[in-house]
């Protein structure tokens, strides 16, 4: 119990001292507190950028949806050897069909829904207005099963309109607000590279895929309009919904088992076709993102190491100009730990100062970043502020120990006659 | 000031009967090793001190004066030989263990004072007792009586480059003396000061003495010496004399 007060009363009293050692030398302390402050500011805003990046990432990989499959011709990564590929035979709209029926017929399928998908860029007018680089796809009634993206206004096609082929659209936030700046879009219409289109619905807004892609810039019709306006003769991708995501590797087994049946493949066989999943992206993606944090953290990791070399230096500069006070205060018993404590405390107390100064700075820029560029991925929370802070203390460790372990090791009598 | 004591014809100061054993020193030798050259600052050195004495430890420099001061203090560890400080053995002791002796045991005060410059004189008195683990309302109590005692009561809130030579070397005998030591250790500490403020600590040590505290004062100077009852001349690292002087300076 004493000890723990006697210890309480050093910290207290150390605490004291940096306090008053940091008034006294007010230029030295600001000068070696700035290394920090540039060091914080350059770590935590990295850390920023890092975080809202990841959180773009994680983002867009879940438009994909973490239970869906796609069934296309091509892998979406690593398809060197593409002579394999291209004499596949293309995917038709009427293997959703097949697919669809197989699964029906399955006890226990763990497989939802398939869906065809074909797309392709586009441009919209109405009136006067026109907007290009738009991406209209066609599918069936049975999308509204996959996809769970809200409607501002209106719906999707039914399965009449579906199969009906009647040209109908569900448009995209932006679309629509290009478009209809000022009033509603449903029942109006639009030219899809001159095919006229009724609106029955608008999208709410989704955002972008990776900085690619905008899924607020696309149109949705039934597939048989789609084919009709486009043609499918190069072939659909098919969406295909799981019914348990935690289930995804047996699921994409069956997938497989019925495909090669709707392909009417022998077996011995190798597939005619590619089941693409949103782990493909991830994995493509994981290593590029590692790399990126993992430079950026130790590019501005080095302002913080200059920092710390900067509290170091004055740590030991303190210490020398203190010899006599340490000899004194070892005389009248101060032990090791006491001194070690109070150097080490003055080195911690620059840069808790310099951590707070910097976190500060940075959150300003931040606010100002995002104030300029909404679009900019950066994100600042309280766990970033924990990490500037302990960012900061474990410098001041760090930088401070030897320099005050120096002081602790001091004999008492050298240290009283010092001048 | 401290006004002066009441006389005491009861007991007349020099049959003052001592006390039990605080130091006892059994043929210390120190060696100092200079670059290729062995110093031999202590040669084998035999000193006790009682309870309630008042020693002067006096030499030329180089007697090893210095070396036997820091002994004595615990800031230093014998070659060989034995010291035991109020029973314990001390010259085998660690780091930590001397710094805690020195804070209970050992009040010092120094020829430059050694006072913390940005601290007030009541900060300054209360460091041992932080050091030793004492809460802070008791603290700052002992500290003010301390400075009470020696006559700074009103100067507690002041920092060192506001009180005069004499005043500063007022507050480190407070800081000696607020930890109640067995031994009050002086080097020199009229050293720094003009005659007349040195007459003045001398006489305050004078007064801690006559209420019974043990000091040892490392001087080279004859007046100063003369204000103890005990001299202890110290010659090329040995003990040359060790006398009772008969009748203490009139002041």
């Amino acid at each position: 119990m004493n000890a723990l007060a006697r210890l309480f009363y050093e910290l207290t009293e150390s605490f004291r001292i940096a306090w008053a050692q940091i008034r006294a030398n007010k230029t030295r302390s600001m000068l070696t507190a700035l290394g920090v402050i540039i060091g914080i500011v350059a770590v935590t805003l990295m850390y920023a950028a890092i975080s809202g990046i990841d959180r773009g990432f994680q983002n867009s990989l879940s438009m994909l949806g973490n239970d869906v499959f796609y069934v296309d011709k091509w892998p979406w990564f690593g398809a060197e050897d593409w002579w394999n590929y291209i004499n596949r035979p293309a995917i038709e709209v009427r293997d959703a069909e097949r697919l669809n029926r197989i699964v029906e017929d399955t006890p226990k399928s763990l497989l939802d829904v398939a869906v065809p998908r074909a797309g392709r860029g586009c441009s919209v007018k109405f009136g006067d207005g026109r907007v290009d680089g738009i991406f209209a796809f066609g599918t069936t009634a049975e999308y509204a099963r996959i996809s769970n993206v809200d409607f501002v206004e209106g719906r999707l096609f039914n399965e009449i309109e579906d199969n009906g082929a009647r040209a109908v659209c569900v448009l995209g936030f932006d679309v629509a607000e290009a478009l209809f700046p000022h009033r509603s879009p449903l029942g109006e219409t639009v030219t899809v590279d001159g095919h006229p289109c009724i609106v029955i619905g608008v999208y709410a807004k989704q955002g972008e895929f990776l900085g690619l892609f905008s899924f607020d810039n696309q149109l949705v019709m039934p597939i048989g309009a789609f084919s009709k306006m486009f043609g499918t003769r190069r072939g659909v991708e098919l969406q295909v919904k799981v019914k348990d995501q935690t289930q995804m590797g047996a699921a994409k087994d069956e997938l497989i088992g019925a495909m090669r049946r709707v392909r009417g493949q022998l077996p011995g066989e190798r597939d005619n076709f590619t089941v693409n999943e949103q782990q493909a992206f991830k994995a493509q993606l994981d290593p590029v993102k590692f790399s990126i944090f993992a430079a950026g953290l130790i590019v501005t990791s080095m302002s913080l190491i200059v920092g710390a070399i900067g509290i170091m230096n004055i740590t030991f500069v303190s210490v020398k100009e203190r010899t006599k006070e340490i000899g004194s205060r070892k005389a009248i018993g101060a032990r090791r730990r006491t001194i070690l404590l109070q150097f080490l405390i003055e080195a911690v107390s620059i840069c808790i100062i310099g951590g707070i100064i910097g976190i500060g700075v940075a959150y300003a820029v931040f606010l100002g970043v995002r104030y300029q560029m909404p679009s900019f991925p950066a994100e600042f929370s309280v766990v970033l502020v924990l990490i500037g802070m302990t960012a900061s203390v474990l410098t001041g460790v760090l930088s401070g120990f030897i320099p005050a372990w120096g002081a602790s090791r001091l004999d008492p009598v050298v240290a009283l006659r010092y001048e | 000031m401290i006004p002066p004591p009441p006389p005491d014809p009861a007991t007349p100061r020099t049959l003052r009967p001592h006390g039990p054993l605080v130091i006892d020193i059994r043929n210390v030798t120190k060696l100092y090793h200079m670059g290729d050259e062995t110093v031999h600052a202590l040669r084998g050195v035999t000193l006790q001190v009682h309870r309630n004495e008042y020693l002067a430890i006096m030499g030329p420099s180089g007697s090893g004066k210095s070396t036997l001061m820091n002994m004595l203090g615990c800031l230093d560890t014998p070659t060989s030989g034995h010291y035991e400080f109020n029973g314990k053995d001390v010259s085998s002791m660690e780091d930590d263990e001397l710094a805690a002796i020195r804070n209970r045991e050992i009040g010092f005060v120094f020829q430059t004072f050694n006072l913390l410059p940005r601290s007030t004189s009541l900060h300054n008195v209360e460091l041992p007792l932080i050091y030793a683990g004492v809460p802070p309302n008791e603290r700052r109590e002992r500290a003010r009586q301390a400075l009470d005692h020696v006559g700074l009561g009103d100067r507690m809130l002041h920092k060192p480059n506001e009180l005069s030579g004499g005043q500063r070397q007022r507050v480190a005998v407070a800081r000696a003396l607020v930890n109640h030591p067995s031994i009050i250790l002086a080097d020199e500490p009229t050293g720094n000061l003009d005659s007349k403020t040195g007459e003045e600590i001398m006489y305050l040590f004078d007064t801690l003495y006559e209420q019974g505290n043990t000091i040892i004062v490392v001087t080279h100077e004859e007046d100063i010496a003369r204000h103890a009852r005990r001299a202890v001349r110290l010659r090329d690292g040995l003990i040359e004399s060790d006398r009772v002087t008969v009748e203490p300076a009139a002041v």
